[in-house]
């Protein structure tokens, strides 16, 4: 084990079948120097760093995999055809959908999102229907909801929060109305790090027929997510934050709901037969993947998912509780620093504001510390709004970030301070 | 040694930051423009009361980082009885300065050249020529919004 040891002031018990020091190995982009300091990346909710095995899967396939799918009858094009299919298999597994055909990959969250909005959305919302979202959304899921309100005349009701930045429930309920036609709400925010009770709210939702739209993007990296146990009707996440690469994300969609749903996009591989009177329509979910989609990416995801799979998703769960648990700790020791977003229930997201320092300046001195955090209103603006703070300081944990980390993150907060005091 | 942290947050921009000069709003105000960083959600509002070509009084309002509440604290200071074109000379100096580090302008500059060191900081720019721009956009009278974006 080469890590927390040195984390004196405070006694912390690190999972014993945790090895961080071996799976630091595994991330080249970890073992670098930035302005002569050795480089703290904290900016995980940002983007996350990939391992070694999704790198090498990506560049596999372009020196000696490369060929479309679906086409070809030729060999590396049935090769990428069945890599591609088998990808959407490891999708399903790691979500536990139903099945494959409920897969549909993406360019990313906020592509899936803007598909459902308009499929679904824009065809069974009408003039006065309400869609429910929460005071924590990321800005991909406000604008395209506001889109859709514009182009229906649909409603956008909004769910309150309270100061820890957990949704308030009792508020929630009451907004679920006879005109909600849709609630879409994060699994954990990507400001505060609350974990939503998404279970219940989709419980409540199911029990006045309101399907509920889940976005995942910060939840597939920390924790298990099982679509049929919360039983959502659109689940939605990126790879690239899940170690994966970018411009990959799936949309999880009920089949029934998938059926009924018109293209988002019409092209190549979405269609059956093409005439200029009539086209017929590809499959779910095919019907969903017009044009050639990005191959390299989705074997890239389905490295990552091998990845995590081989460490296991509840062990990173439990270390990343410890990370957050002593992160927590050390930063409230900091006088003057004020973490925003306190829920009980988050993930390794610490948000905070330091009286009398601008969160831009922070993040320049810590960024010549060798500490890459975010600093900003992270695509959150009312979340920034409802605390009352232009912009926070943002260190998202991963489970390759250690409590040195932390450490070091709590020495350049302090150095800040000494320059502004 | 000096770092560029040091550089950067030099005693004299410390101090603007933390009392801002010519703050506030400005009565009888001839002219008026909004700034906007939405890189870091800085925000200003510039008051300008001239007198011919005068800057006969300048004052803003609003919140920031250091860097954009301490140059336009700085500014308004520097600006207040020189002419437009004067301004639009400096502001031209102050540009250059800020992106490309030269330090051929400091003399003119006088104690605006504590900013030489946001050269060293690509993305801090914007911050330090927030002010300058929002002026820009008062003594042309525009009407929108101005950013930095």
């Amino acid at each position: 084990m080469a890590m927390a040891t040195t984390s004196k002031d405070i006694a912390v018990s690190v999972s014993p079948h945790f090895d961080v020091g071996k799976i630091r190995q595994d991330f080249p982009a970890l073992h670098q120097k930035v302005y002569g300091k050795p480089l703290v990346y904290l900016d995980n909710a940002a983007t996350s760093q990939k391992p070694q095995a999704v790198i090498d899967t990506v560049a596999r396939y372009y020196t000696i995999e490369n060929s479309n799918i679906h086409r070809g009858v030729h060999y590396l094009s049935e090769r990428a055809t069945l890599a591609y299919e088998e990808a959407r298999e490891k999708v399903r597994q790691f979500i536990n959908a139903r099945e494959a055909r409920e897969i549909v990959f993406c360019r990313s969250t906020t592509e899936g999102i803007n598909l459902v909005a308009q499929s679904h959305g824009r065809n069974f919302l009408k003039a006065g229907d309400e869609v429910l979202i929460t005071a924590m959304e990321h800005h991909s899921n406000i604008v395209p909801w506001q889109i859709l309100c514009e182009q229906t005349g649909a409603v956008l009701r909004v769910a309150p929060i309270n100061d820890a930045g957990e949704l308030m429930m009792e508020q929630f309920e009451k907004l679920l109305t006879e005109k909600t036609k849709l609630v879409a709400v994060a699994h954990i925010s990507n400001a505060l790090g609350t974990v939503n009770p998404v279970e219940e709210i989709i419980r409540l939702a199911h029990r006045r027929g309101i399907p509920v739209l889940i976005d995942g993007a910060q939840a597939a990296p920390h924790l298990k997510i099982d679509v049929q146990k919360l039983d959502a009707d659109f689940y939605l996440f990126s790879g690239h934050k899940m170690f994966g690469p970018t411009g990959i994300g799936v949309l999880y969609a009920k089949s029934h709901l998938l059926e009924k749903m018109p293209p988002y996009q019409g092209g190549g591989d979405m269609i059956l037969s093409v005439t200029f009177e009539k086209t017929v329509y590809n499959v779910i979910p095919h019907k969903f993947e017009a044009g050639t989609p990005n191959i390299a990416g989705t074997l890239g995801l389905r490295a990552t998912i091998d990845y995590l799979d081989g460490i296991g998703m509840e062990s990173i769960a439990a270390y990343e509780k410890e990370l957050l648990e002593y992160g927590t700790e050390v930063l409230s020791a900091i006088p003057r620093l004020r973490l925003i977003g306190t829920a009980k229930e988050k993930v390794s997201i610490l948000s905070f504001v330091i009286d009398g320092v601008h969160p831009h300046d922070v993040g320049t001195i810590l960024d010549r510390e060798g500490i890459a955090i975010r600093t900003g209103h992270h695509c959150a603006q009312p979340v920034m709004q409802r605390f009352g703070v232009p912009a926070t300081v943002r260190a998202s944990l991963a489970f390759y970030n250690t409590n040195e980390e932390v450490d070091t993150l709590a020495a350049g907060i302090k150095k800040v301070i000494e320059v502004f005091h | 040694m000096i770092s560029e942290i040091e550089e950067l947050y030099q005693e004299v921009i410390l101090d603007h930051n933390k009392s801002p000069r010519n703050f506030g709003i400005l009565a009888g105000a001839t002219s008026k423009a909004e700034g906007y960083n939405p890189l870091c959600g800085d925000r200003l509002t510039l008051y300008v009361k001239m007198d011919g070509d005068v800057i006969r009084d300048i004052r803003f309002q609003g919140s920031g980082c250091a860097i954009s509440v301490a140059s336009a604290s700085m500014m308004t200071a520097y600006l207040k009885g020189k002419t437009k074109a004067e301004a639009q000379k400096i502001f031209e100096r102050f540009h250059r300065m800020v992106t490309t580090g030269t330090n051929g302008d400091a003399e003119e500059l006088e104690s605006l050249a504590a900013f030489s060191g946001v050269s060293r900081f690509p993305v801090r720019i914007k911050c330090a020529s927030l002010s300058w721009h929002t002026l820009k956009a008062a003594l042309e009278k525009k009407k929108e919004m101005v950013s930095t974006e």
